[in-house]
């Protein structure tokens, strides 16, 4: 273990919150507007942390516990996964299952924690939630598999060291199906634009506002930080599959991995300027889509 | 190439099964009749001939400017909803498709005629197109959702015909093309003058004419 394999954990840590603000500065280019300042996510995670927490009455430990063991799921999360080509910190065969179930209980958590308040509006957004997360999850295990299958790898940093320019060469179809399939899953665990929108608080749209709406303080500081994170690696996820490049030098690869990075963050604010919400009502389809183009791209892996 | 042809022609067909609207199913239909018509020329570049050329120019031109024409002018006259209001629902088509494609890739590493197409996708993906057809024919109520269930199922036998083009004759392909012509252009008007009579192109009230 060389002092290398620390930097994709300390890149994900220092720079997630920068990813939303690098997309409402595209969104606000898109709008014509000036936009907020890049760090503002810092500024505000700083100025949450300055502050005391409110509890309702009616709220138990569960939902001081809530945002606490969200955090702790996300940086563990964070310690498996690989950025472009540098491995992670912690690599072991099928440890994708793990991550997948620390994403799981970071939304049972946040879910819980929603129905402890007791109030009915954040009960909605919870039940919309598992809802939609039932939906994405097939999508994004049947994408994993497909990619297991192709490299013949069972660890994410292995399978990502594996993807190369031949994959997409002989390949090309099946890995557009899986970066396809897996984009939609991005933009729904994070609540991006085609499934809810980040910017309403109306209570018809919110899916994942809704929920902590009652966390304040340093708690909602917690929950902002474990979305930047949610969303980093998640990102780190499609990067690894899309950048088929490995420069040799570990430098590189990390170079290339951040701009990477940065570049589907600006892909992401032009989705969300071009496209609007769907219908809540057309949101499972989407979904069901996505799973069911990962489930095409397995078959044809597996033929 | 081809294989990335064939890989979104399995997807229009999935596209079809979950999509609910008739304007956007003819159109998806029209793209897919154009990428197989672009099929044999791609499949088989190095032998590039008048023949292929003359095919791929035929089915483009039928499948990509004509038949989707007849269809939106036979909307525009029945007048109907633009919902394609479907027996089987959206989501369950798909899961269907699914099945029906895992099924065609599983027969199609079976038969022994896998040997000589360009493309180890061809046969699975032409007895998907056949099998997605077939079940637009059943699962949906309009009308014109059967003609366009008629051509995605054409298009498989199409497809698998690709694989076998060099052999077969010029002028089976032409029938077969002519073949198609006549029947979109014999439903159009069938569905109009089945609207003209009832107010309606539900086939599953058809059955109340018996006497």
């Amino acid at each position: 273990m060389n002092a290398v394999s620390f930097i994709p954990l300390l890149l994900a840590l220092t720079l997630s919150p920068l990813l939303p603000g690098v997309i409402n500065r595209t969104k606000a280019f898109f709008a014509g507007r000036h936009g907020q300042p890049l760090l503002q996510n810092y500024f505000d995670l700083w100025k949450l942390l300055q502050k005391g927490a409110v509890y309702s009455r009616t709220t138990t430990w569960i939902f001081r516990a809530g945002p606490m063991i969200g955090l702790a799921a996300a940086l563990t999360a964070a310690l498996l996964m690989p950025l472009g080509k540098c491995p992670a910190l912690l690599a072991f065969p099928a440890d994708f299952l793990l991550f997948a179930g620390l994403l799981g209980l970071m939304r049972f958590f946040t879910v819980v924690a929603a129905l402890d308040t007791g109030s009915s509006f954040e009960g909605m957004g919870a039940s919309r939630e598992v809802f939609f997360s039932a939906l994405t999850e097939p999508a994004l295990f049947i994408a994993l598999a497909t990619l297991v299958r192709q490299t013949g790898q069972l660890s994410l940093s292995t399978m990502f060291g594996q993807v190369s320019n031949a994959h997409w060469l002989h390949s090309g179809p099946v890995l557009g199906l899986v970066v396809l399939a897996l984009m939609i899953v991005l933009l729904a665990e994070n609540s991006r634009i085609p499934v809810d929108d980040p910017n309403t608080h109306l209570e018809l749209t919110m899916i994942h506002e809704v929920m902590v709406l009652d966390h304040s303080g340093p708690d909602f500081a917690f929950i902002l930080y474990t979305a930047a994170l949610k969303l980093w690696m998640l990102g780190a996820l499609l990067l690894g599959v899309v950048l088929p490049f490995s420069g040799g030098n570990p430098w590189l690869n990390l170079a290339m991995a951040l701009g990477g990075m940065f570049g589907l963050a600006v892909v992401i604010g032009v989705v969300e300027s071009v496209m609007a919400r769907l219908r809540l009502l057309v949101v499972p389809q989407l979904l069901i889509g996505a799973g069911a183009v990962a489930t095409v791209a397995l078959i044809l892996t597996l033929r | 190439m081809t294989d990335l042809i064939l890989v979104l022609v399995v997807l229009t067909n999935l596209k079809l099964l979950g999509s609910s609207r008739l304007g956007a199913s003819i159109r998806v239909v029209a793209a897919q009749g154009v990428m197989l018509g672009l099929l044999p020329v791609l499949a088989h570049v190095h032998e590039l001939s008048l023949h292929f050329a003359a095919l791929a120019a035929g089915t483009v031109a039928l499948k990509g400017v004509v038949f989707p024409w007849l269809l939106f002018r036979a909307l525009r006259e029945a007048e109907v909803t633009r919902e394609v209001e479907p027996y089987v629902g959206y989501i369950t088509s798909i899961l269907i498709g699914l099945a029906a494609l895992a099924a065609s890739f599983w027969l199609g590493g079976r038969l022994p005629v896998s040997t000589v197409e360009p493309s180890s996708l061809l046969v699975p993906s032409a007895l998907f197109s056949i099998l997605a057809g077939l079940f637009l024919i059943v699962a949906r109520k309009r009308a014109v959702n059967q003609v366009l269930g008629f051509l995605v199922l054409e298009n498989g036998i199409y497809t698998f015909g690709v694989g076998i083009v060099a052999e077969t004759p010029f002028l089976v392909e032409l029938g077969v093309l002519l073949d198609a012509f006549v029947a979109v252009f014999v439903m159009g008007i069938a569905v109009y003058h089945i609207n003209r009579e009832f107010d309606h192109i539900e086939v599953d009230r058809l059955d109340r004419l018996k006497g």
